[in-house]
């Protein structure tokens, strides 16, 4: 093989290689959701309220605790389950009994749950229970929205703010 | 375990040959893949730095930054932005290339397996890298590659609150966040930099240069590269979006399709299980470990040639421990000896002349001693019964010889060219065991144990101890290097040689005109 035909098979293998690394860093394209549909995203942190109610201790009982841990209330760290309901125009999409985090069951629950629905105009109803009342929610939402293809509608709860949130 | 290695073999030296028609030896890419993923690293290192310069960190500035530097300032931020990403990309081919090839030549097992083992670590970083630097342009494959790395990280239950909530709405997205990223983006390399220190820490001479000629290529069509198709983002990340159809780095990314859609058990417990494999390779059966090299501290009087052409550290010179009048002896890390027999082949004691005392050097492979090897060069010596008779040393990782004796040709087998003191070629053909001497072994800049072609080739050259006697008739001696694939190219050479071996006077003709020089020489 003559120097000439040498170098140029080297330009063509450099050519090759670059255009496969060019090519590959951003080809094919990934459909990562379908034209169709667009998203809900309910995700919240929050804890139940505590098993037990916290309880005035009486005067024995502070005087049997160490000199520096003696205190007036006792409460239970263990918290509630909560239960979290979506529907989406009168179909339940969602409905589950979330435990409290932590070894203890002393946390927040979490939830981070994606529902893919088609576009178009929808009835969402949120509800949230969080005293281990099962013939009632503590905090109801509702929203209706015309969802756009691809659009993300995240829904957040947050109790000091009044309940549910919902990022448009 | 055997037949894949075997087929990737044939794969990856197929490929070697045909870019050895287009490529000179030094420049085979194929043949400098650990020295490449180096200048890449580098490459992507420089443009790294370059492009922070012009980076703002905030998840409100960053995507804007970006795009300054690749529309406004495209001349030279945007160029180091597109070399920093194909340079990327290219580090992690030549890295898995580099990673199948080591597997693919066998080794990764033995000594070897602390190469393999601190080199795992590194691929799992320069992921980790290569994503981090992702997320940081802050576009819709940013936004996509954060909200699925989080969710898979969550899904490993290990984190409190659900680390992907920091990517619900605007309201949650934190710039703090994003300095985590850069700092990780920053200290991730370094510290696969560091591992890679330990990595090149049981080799000695480490190639961590490629040659200039593949590193112009290379840079070269980077560059090209970066012009023509810049890398571009892909729209600015907006949380009340699904990022729809993205384009995928699917050198850093293509498992996340399957990230997102699979339950977390299935993937955590199939990244676990690969990267324990990946780490467990070198412990798989079939296993081989060879006896390391023995010192003879009778015949050892610490000339440290060993200890200078061992291509893995495994020979220290350590004071003497038996009283003799030698300030040094070699010693042997059991660990780190692979039994190549390169140690032997330096030894100055290791030469087949010595018929009075029994042939053992001052350091010699158990399961391969030289004596071993003189007694099968006698063997196949006395099978020859055609001339002109030829003698083939070749290694057991390069040229097959099995099937090529004949009454013409004897093989005599070594662990490595290298292993093959340059006195036996001597005593071959002084001796008159045969009329010519082949050594073959593996392709060219691909020995097996690194440096057996190049310590044989400076011994033959006399530039390198112990040299080959200037009284050794280099027309009766052909060296071949061509690898597992080069069965061929030796019978092909074989013919030729024996050519050309049949038109020179016989050795008794060749001594005695020598004789009679030296006498004329004598006389003057």
């Amino acid at each position: 093989m003559t120097d000439l035909l040498r170098y140029v098979g080297q330009a063509v293998f450099y050519a090759v290689v670059v255009l496969g690394i060019g090519y590959f860093s951003q080809r094919p394209i990934y459909e990562h959701i379908p034209p169709d549909k667009a998203q809900i995203l309910l995700s919240f942190s929050h804890g139940g309220a505590r098993v037990e109610a916290c309880r005035r201790l009486s005067a024995e009982e502070i005087a049997r605790l160490p000199p520096g841990q003696r205190r007036p209330n006792t409460c239970s760290r263990r918290r509630l389950p909560i239960r979290v309901q979506l529907v989406l125009d009168e179909t339940v999409i969602f409905d589950q009994v979330l435990e409290p985090g932590g070894l203890a069951g002393d946390s927040p629950a979490h939830a981070y749950e994606k529902f893919l629905v088609p576009t178009g105009r929808h009835r969402l109803l949120v509800r949230l229970e969080d005293r281990g009342r099962t013939d009632r929610f503590a905090y109801e939402s509702e929203l209706v929205v015309d969802l756009r293809p691809r659009q993300n509608l995240p829904i957040d709860f947050k109790a000091d703010k009044g309940g549910f949130i919902f990022y448009l | 375990m055997n037949a894949l290695r075997r087929s990737l073999r044939l794969v990856f030296e197929t490929a070697q040959n045909a870019l050895g028609r287009i490529f000179p030896d030094a420049w085979n890419p194929l043949l400098n893949l650990g020295a490449l993923g180096f200048f890449f690293y580098w490459v992507v290192t420089v443009s790294g730095i370059y492009v922070y310069a012009f980076f703002d960190t905030g998840a409100a500035q960053a995507f804007g930054s970006v795009e300054t530097m690749t529309n406004e300032q495209w001349f030279h931020a945007g160029l180091m932005r597109s070399l920093h990403r194909y340079a990327s990309d290219g580090l992690v081919v030549v890295m898995l290339l580099h990673l199948l090839r080591e597997f693919a030549n066998d080794r990764y097992r033995g000594a070897r397996s602390f190469s393999w083992l601190t080199g795992v670590p590194v691929l799992v970083l320069v992921y980790v890298a290569g994503i981090t630097g992702y997320w940081l342009v802050w576009d819709k494959l940013a936004q996509y590659v954060a909200i699925v790395t989080s969710e898979w990280l969550d899904k490993a239950g290990i984190f409190g609150q659900p680390i992907a909530r920091n990517f619900l709405s605007p309201e949650h997205l934190s710039d703090r966040f994003f300095t985590l990223m850069v700092f990780m983006h920053i200290a991730v390399p370094l510290i696969a930099l560091l591992i890679l220190w330990v990595h090149l820490q049981r080799i000695t001479k480490p190639r961590i240069n490629p040659p200039r000629g593949l590193a112009v290529g290379t840079l070269l069509s980077l560059l090209v590269l970066s012009l023509v198709w810049p890398a571009t983002s892909q729209g600015p990340a907006d949380l009340l979006e699904v990022p729809a159809d993205i384009g995928l780095d699917w050198f850093y990314l293509p498992l996340y399709p399957l990230f997102e859609t699979l339950p977390g058990p299935v993937t955590w417990g199939s990244s676990i299980a690969l990267l324990v494999m990946f780490l467990a390779i070198p412990w798989l059966p079939p296993m081989r470990r060879a006896s390391p090299a023995r010192v003879d501290l009778v015949n050892c009087n610490g000339c440290a040639r060993c200890f200078a052409d061992c291509p893995y550290s495994a020979i220290t010179m350590v004071a003497r421990s038996d009283g003799r009048p030698f300030e040094r002896e070699a010693q042997v890390n059991a660990s780190l000896c692979v039994a190549c027999g390169i140690c032997a082949g330096a030894c100055p004691t290791a030469t087949p002349f010595r018929r009075a005392t029994p042939l053992h050097p001052g350091i010699d492979l158990p399961d391969l001693p030289l004596a071993a090897i003189r007694e099968r060069l006698h063997a196949a010596s006395a099978r020859l019964t055609e001339r002109p008779r030829i003698i083939v040393f070749g290694c057991g990782n390069g040229v097959p010889l099995s099937g090529l004796d004949s009454p013409g040709v004897g093989v005599v087998q070594l662990a490595c060219s290298g292993h093959l003191p340059p006195s036996f070629i001597d005593y071959v053909l002084s001796r008159d065991l045969a009329e010519g001497v082949v050594l073959t072994g593996c392709a060219e800049n691909d020995c097996h144990n690194r440096f057996g072609i190049s310590w044989t080739e400076q011994r033959i050259a006399g530039e390198r101890d112990p040299y080959l006697r200037q009284r050794v008739p280099r027309e009766r001696l052909r060296t071949l290097w061509a690898g597992t694939l080069g069965r061929h190219r030796l019978e092909a050479l074989l013919e030729t040689f024996a050519a050309e071996l049949s038109r020179l006077p016989s050795l008794a003709e060749e001594r005695a005109r020598r004789r009679r020089e030296l006498a004329e020489a004598g006389d003057d």
